[in-house]
Order: C-alpha cells, then sequence, then structure tokens
C-alpha cells in the first residue's frame, strides 16, 4: 500500500489494494477528487471537472 | 487456426465498472487495451492501427468524445459497441424521443422548440407543472421542474442566456406523478438482463442524484417495451429508464447507451460486466463477416 500527497491540501492519501491508474480517489482530509496517475510510483493529480456533456 | 481477438476498451475514467469489465477481460484471458479517450488521437489517412481491434467497447464519459470515436471506428470497418447510429439516437434525448415516437413506443409526452418564445407557447399548451431537460447530458443534472409562467419565463431566459447553444434546444416533458421511483433496466443484445427499482423522495429518481436500488421483477410489461425500446435504437447495449405513468402504464424516459451498473451488480447478483464482456466478444467475432 503507498500513500501520495493530496495537491490541494498536502494531506498524506493512502492508495488501497487494487487501486488502478486512471481510478478516482478521494481526500479523506479535504474531500478533493483526485485521478490516480500512476500506481508504481504512486502519483495523483487533481481530478479534471465534471463536463457538461459527461454521463451514461 | 484462428486468430486470437483483440478488443479495446475506450474509457474516460476507471470507474468500478470499468474495474469490473477489465476484471471479466483478464479472467477470459482476452486480449484488450485500455484506450483513455484523452489520450488517444487519430490519423484519418492511417486507420491500421484501429483496424487491429475486432470490437471496440466505448465506455466514455464525455459523449462528444464518445460520439466521435465510436464515427471513426465504424468508418474505419471497426465494430464497436455501441454503435455511433445507436449513440447518437441514445445520447441525445429529442432523438431518442423521436425515434420512439416513430415505432409508436409508450412514452411521456415531449415537445421542443428553438426560442424561448416557442418554447413558452409549448409549455402553456402542456399546462404546468412540466419538465425541462437538457438533450445532451445525464446524471439527472439541470433538469428543471416548472410549476408556473414566471418560473417557466426565468428558466427559458436563463438556458437562452447563460447556456451553451445546445441549451437553446428545449425540450420539454410533461411531468410524471410516479410511484417514488422509476425503473431501470438492463438489456444486452435483444436479452432483458436484470432490472431494478430507483427509488427516491425526490422527483428526480437518478442514483447519481441519491435514489437506491431495489430489485424489480422482469415482468412480460417490462420485457415487451424494453424490446420494442431498444429496435426503436437499433439494439445493442443498453440501460432503460421506464417510468410508471399513472394513466399510460409503462413509459419509456429514457435509454442510455453507456450505462453505470455500480448499483445493479451487486444488487442482482449478475456479473454484468462478465455478461458486456462476452457480448463484446460475441460482436468481434463477426468482423469481416
Amino acid at each position: 500500500m503507498s500513500t501520495v500527497v493530496c495537491p490541494e491540501c498536502e494531506a498524506e492519501v493512502m492508495l488501497d489494494a487494487g487501486t488502478e491508474a486512471g481510478e478516482i480517489i478521494v481526500c479523506s482530509d479535504c474531500g478533493v477528487d483526485l485521478e490516480v496517475m500512476s500506481v508504481e510510483p504512486a502519483a495523483v493529480q487533481l481530478a479534471p471537472m465534471e463536463q457538461e456533456d459527461w454521463g451514461e | 487456426m484462428q486468430q486470437r481477438l483483440r478488443i479495446g476498451v475506450l474509457y474516460s475514467r476507471v470507474r468500478v465498472e470499468e474495474k469490473w469489465i477489465f476484471g471479466a477481460m483478464e479472467k477470459r484471458g482476452i486480449d484488450y487495451d485500455r484506450l483513455d479517450d484523452r489520450a488517444i488521437h487519430f490519423d484519418l489517412n492511417n486507420p491500421k492501427p484501429w483496424q487491429q481491434y475486432d470490437a471496440v467497447l466505448e465506455r466514455s464519459l464525455s459523449y462528444n468524445s464518445g460520439l466521435y470515436a465510436l464515427r471513426l471506428l465504424n468508418a474505419f470497418g471497426v465494430p464497436t459497441v455501441n454503435t455511433a447510429a445507436v449513440a447518437e439516437v441514445c445520447g441525445d434525448k429529442l432523438m431518442t424521443s423521436a425515434a420512439l415516437a416513430r415505432d409508436d413506443v409508450p412514452q411521456p409526452h415531449n415537445a421542443t422548440a428553438f426560442t424561448p418564445e416557442a418554447a413558452l407557447e409549448a409549455i402553456e399548451a402542456f399546462g404546468y407543472p412540466v419538465v425541462l431537460k437538457p438533450v445532451v447530458g445525464s446524471w439527472g443534472r439541470l433538469l428543471a421542474k416548472v410549476n408556473d409562467r414566471d418560473a417557466a419565463e426565468a428558466v427559458l431566459e436563463h438556458k437562452s442566456t447563460l447556456g451553451s447553444v445546445q441549451h437553446s434546444v428545449f425540450y420539454i416533458q410533461e411531468f410524471i406523478e410516479k410511484p417514488g421511483r422509476d425503473i431501470r433496466v438492463i438489456m444486452i443484445g435483444d436479452k432483458v438482463l436484470t432490472a431494478m427499482y430507483r427509488n427516491s423522495e425526490h422527483w428526480i429518481t437518478n442514483t447519481a442524484r441519491g435514489g437506491s436500488g431495489e430489485l424489480c421483477p422482469i415482468t412480460p410489461e417490462i420485457e415487451d417495451i424494453c424490446l420494442r425500446a431498444s429496435n426503436a435504437v437499433s439494439g445493442g447495449l443498453l440501460g432503460v429508464d421506464l417510468v410508471e405513468h399513472p394513466e399510460k402504464g409503462l413509459v419509456v424516459n429514457e435509454i442510455n447507451h453507456t450505462m453505470e451498473f455500480h448499483t445493479m451488480q451487486p444488487l442482482s447478483g449478475i456479473d454484468v460486466a462478465g455478461e458486456i464482456v462476452e457480448y463484446v466478444v460475441k460482436i468481434a467475432k463477426r468482423k469481416g463477416e
């Protein structure tokens, strides 16, 4: 299990086992959505804002 | 010797559904590529890299990205789930309504207009309340229940002033007094796979807006209307939303072509992701036929 630093609030965020690149996780401190850019090495960035044409 | 199938999965984010789909691909030993729609590019003079795929499953969050990718892939001769033709109809509520009307599939009363003045006239002809919806969009966003003329004038002005040009295609729907729920049905080809009620105190019952799921028995009526709805939009992998109309009975509210199933899969106990993968494999095997 690895940890990353939230780019918004600098809290340590844990990546659960089974986390995959492209997944969205939530910072437990500030609640911002983070996109997992890579698992090995662990890296995240702020997730893109929801766009108007997004959906199912 | 038969060549090994190669599948592409086009996605924007790895939601739980994509994780399940990837897992189902791996469990079956399928050769597949993950195609992030933010990273891919198409050289229109060189379709070969794309033609290596026997099928592409489209799971984009963005309707525009997904639709254009499907159009290109289909033009290159690559089978897709769903096809561009299905996405064109299902991703646009007005086009869905037109297809359902053409095939006499029961649906709510809908109207459309292209200016606020004409929309107001159409709304007044309906009587209040009515619901205004964007033609493109999902997850119950930007829906407006309009209870009187004052609200209609305000919402129409806001949409035409603040919204993109697409918001000036006014899609007007009768407000249905539904029994605190709607029904989401998953269709795979001509099979009704599973169904659930989406319960909510709010008039918007989408689970993305906090509605909760409950298993719904598949009745002959549900099966019949879903098959007719699926045929009207040319079939495929679909999430059909039904509403229990107090006078008309079951009506088709909308049809989703890249449906989510994070509530449905655990609720039904059905391996929806596995069924999706099996369907994609079936389509892939037809390539070149």
